[in-house]
């Protein structure tokens, strides 16, 4: 096994026995509780509500352990001087944070996987409790396999947000890497505006700037479908591979910054 | 081929936060350490001895300077391969458990899960964990650390070992398994370099010594080469000696201290102006016995004391003085 798939196994480790993984009981319990609580509701809303609120929940679930574990990652190695110890065998900086990363990505992937089946798990006994005239009142199945897009594409929304958190890791404190991933995850939502802003603020520099800033700054709601998923609006096999080329590019150009920072620091 | 060979090895910080200035960790570090040898790196808190060993293992950048291990610069991947390292009051992953932790580094290295099994259970043995060895880390005393420390620093078998303060945490029991251990490890060839502000840890167990102060190194060489030729007085023991034949060797200053050991037997101290020859015929003529006859000479704690006290403790550089290259200048 490789010295970056080791490192991968062990933050994968640290997670579990950290009981990172306890989240996904309380996702459990309130997806079964809002579905019971919803069973109470208009017939043909009680789904729509479900399905926003399972996929919402995967979304913020991930998010917090993307942002709240990535930005500990290496910040507690280096505090703790566990670092010491590593650098000292055969381990290069780069395999280290790429390990690191692809252990955070693995607890990720798990989670998301578990909360993805949980998820659908109550969507199918929700159809299965429901009657004919209920069903029939709903716009899109209740188990409708497109949910997968949305995520999928929560995950590659996941994947970069943690490569931005490892990244701030590097060389900042847990709690400016907090606030400025954080940040950059809500200017990113708002990211379109950039482009909008020298028509905006009627000036060619201010356009030049907002052109400069809507391609530098990671589009996150670009990978945000969740919505149309629910409502049944079609979204094309193109556009979600689009998404998953811009994200995965981003993602690497993050981690080399990340492993060139990493690379020249000294660890006093 | 040596051990390890530093050429000028130099390091400084910048501190402070508005008007960063230098400050020099380490001055111009020309080691040599040989093949098999127990090699203590003596030096007061602050000498810059961690400083040192973290510019070996790359965790920190030298300013100017090389640095080699086993003939290869220290950035070479393969050194890592040949070295272990027991890094000062050393801290692991709370979570796992000592077995755990030896495996993981001994997957590092690239051997097989059966291998890293055998290697961690031995390893532990050797340095006194027991049934502990399945507790996670976070249950471990300081001193249990310590242990766990300096057997994840052997288990790639290394021909170069460094450890940074390998007694600190350790009872007495603990000490003396480890003094033990570093033996066996020389015995087996393997080269030990240790840092310590413990004296007796390094006379106890090293060939050759290092003594840095202030970023500086300010004596090197054989123990026995230190110490051997300072010679500061001599210790004369006799037996038979009256008190009337003690008043007349005590004339003239000559001895510096009557120490009375039981009935007419004393431990005199004889000052260095004092030729010994000459006090021994005056002592047999008034019938006293000599016992014994030995100089008194330097210990290592008189030379690291007289050394360190010697060595200028200014550290910060004056940024003027310092030129674009990258060499150092004290202020």
């Amino acid at each position: 096994m490789t010295a970056t798939a080791l490192v991968a196994l062990n933050v994968f480790r640290e997670s579990v026995r950290d009981k990172v993984l306890y989240n996904l009981v309380v996702f459990a319990v309130l997806l079964i509780a809002a579905s019971y609580l919803l069973g109470q509701l208009t017939a043909g809303q009680d789904i729509k509500i479900i399905k926003d609120l399972g996929l919402a929940a995967i979304s913020a679930f991930g998010l917090a352990i993307a942002v709240f574990i990535g930005i500990g990652l290496v910040w507690k190695e280096v505090e703790k001087r566990s670092i010491y110890s590593l650098l000292s065998k055969p381990i290069s900086r780069p395999q280290l944070v790429l390990g690191k990363y692809a252990g955070i990505l693995l607890t990720l992937l798990v989670n998301v996987a578990v909360m993805t089946a949980a998820f659908y798990c109550v969507l199918a006994y929700m159809y299965w409790m429901s009657s004919p005239e209920a069903r029939a009142a709903w716009l899109v199945p209740a188990v409708d396999p497109r949910m997968l897009q949305a995520v999928l594409l929560i995950g590659i929304e996941l994947a970069l947000v943690t490569a931005i958190a490892l990244f701030f890791s590097t060389f900042s404190s847990p709690f400016l890497s907090t606030l400025l991933t954080l940040g950059l995850w809500v200017i990113g939502q708002f990211n379109a505006d950039f482009r909008e802003l020298g028509t905006l603020l009627e000036s060619p520099a201010a356009g030049w700037v907002g052109r400069i800033l809507y391609y530098v700054l990671p589009n996150f709601a670009g990978f945000d479908i969740k919505a149309q998923v629910v409502s049944g609006t079609p979204v094309s096999a193109a556009y979600v591979a689009l998404m998953t080329l811009y994200g995965s590019v981003y993602v690497a150009l993050v981690l080399v910054a990340a492993v060139a920072i990493f690379s020249r620091r000294d660890f006093k | 081929m040596e051990a390890i060979r530093t050429e000028a090895l130099t390091k400084h910080y910048k501190v402070g936060f508005w008007r960063p200035r230098p400050y020099l960790a380490l001055d111009s570090l020309s080691l040599r350490v040989n093949q098999g040898e127990v090699f203590g790196f003596l030096g007061p808190n602050g000498a810059g001895k961690t400083t040192t060993l973290k510019l070996l293992m790359q965790l920190i950048y030298p300013t100017s300077g090389q640095a080699e291990i086993l003939g290869r610069p220290v950035g070479d991947p393969e050194v890592r391969r040949l070295i272990g390292y027991l890094p000062e009051n050393p801290y692991f992953y709370d979570y796992l458990t000592a077995e755990e932790l030896l495996e993981y580094f001994a997957g590092l290295f690239g051997y097989e899960k059966s291998d890293r099994r055998s290697r961690a259970s031995r390893l532990l043995d050797e340095v006194g964990i027991g049934a502990e060895r399945r507790l996670q880390l976070r249950k471990f005393s300081k001193g249990m650390l310590q242990r766990v420390g300096i057997a994840q620093a052997l288990v790639n078998d290394p021909s170069v070992v460094f450890f940074d303060e390998p007694m600190s945490g350790l009872d007495p029991l603990g000490r003396r398994a480890i003094r033990e251990l570093i033996l066996s490890l020389r015995d087996r060839g393997c080269t030990v370099f240790f840092s310590s502000h413990v004296l007796s840890d390094a006379e106890a167990l090293c060939s050759r010594v290092a003594i840095l102060a202030a970023g500086r190194l300010v004596a090197e060489g054989p123990l026995s080469e230190l110490l051997a030729f300072r010679v500061r007085g001599w210790e004369l023991v006799v037996g038979g000696l009256t008190a009337a034949a003690l008043e007349r060797v005590k004339q003239g200053g000559r001895v510096a201290q009557a120490t009375p050991l039981g009935a007419e037997r004393f431990a005199l101290q004889l000052t260095l102006a004092t030729p010994p020859e000459q006090i021994v015929t005056e002592l047999v003529q008034h019938g006293a016995q000599i016992v014994s006859l030995n100089p008194i000479r330097d210990t290592l704690e008189d030379l690291f004391v007289r050394r360190v006290t010697d060595a200028p403790m200014a550290r910060g550089l004056d940024l003027e003085a310092v030129p674009s290259a990258d060499r150092p200048v004290r202020s």
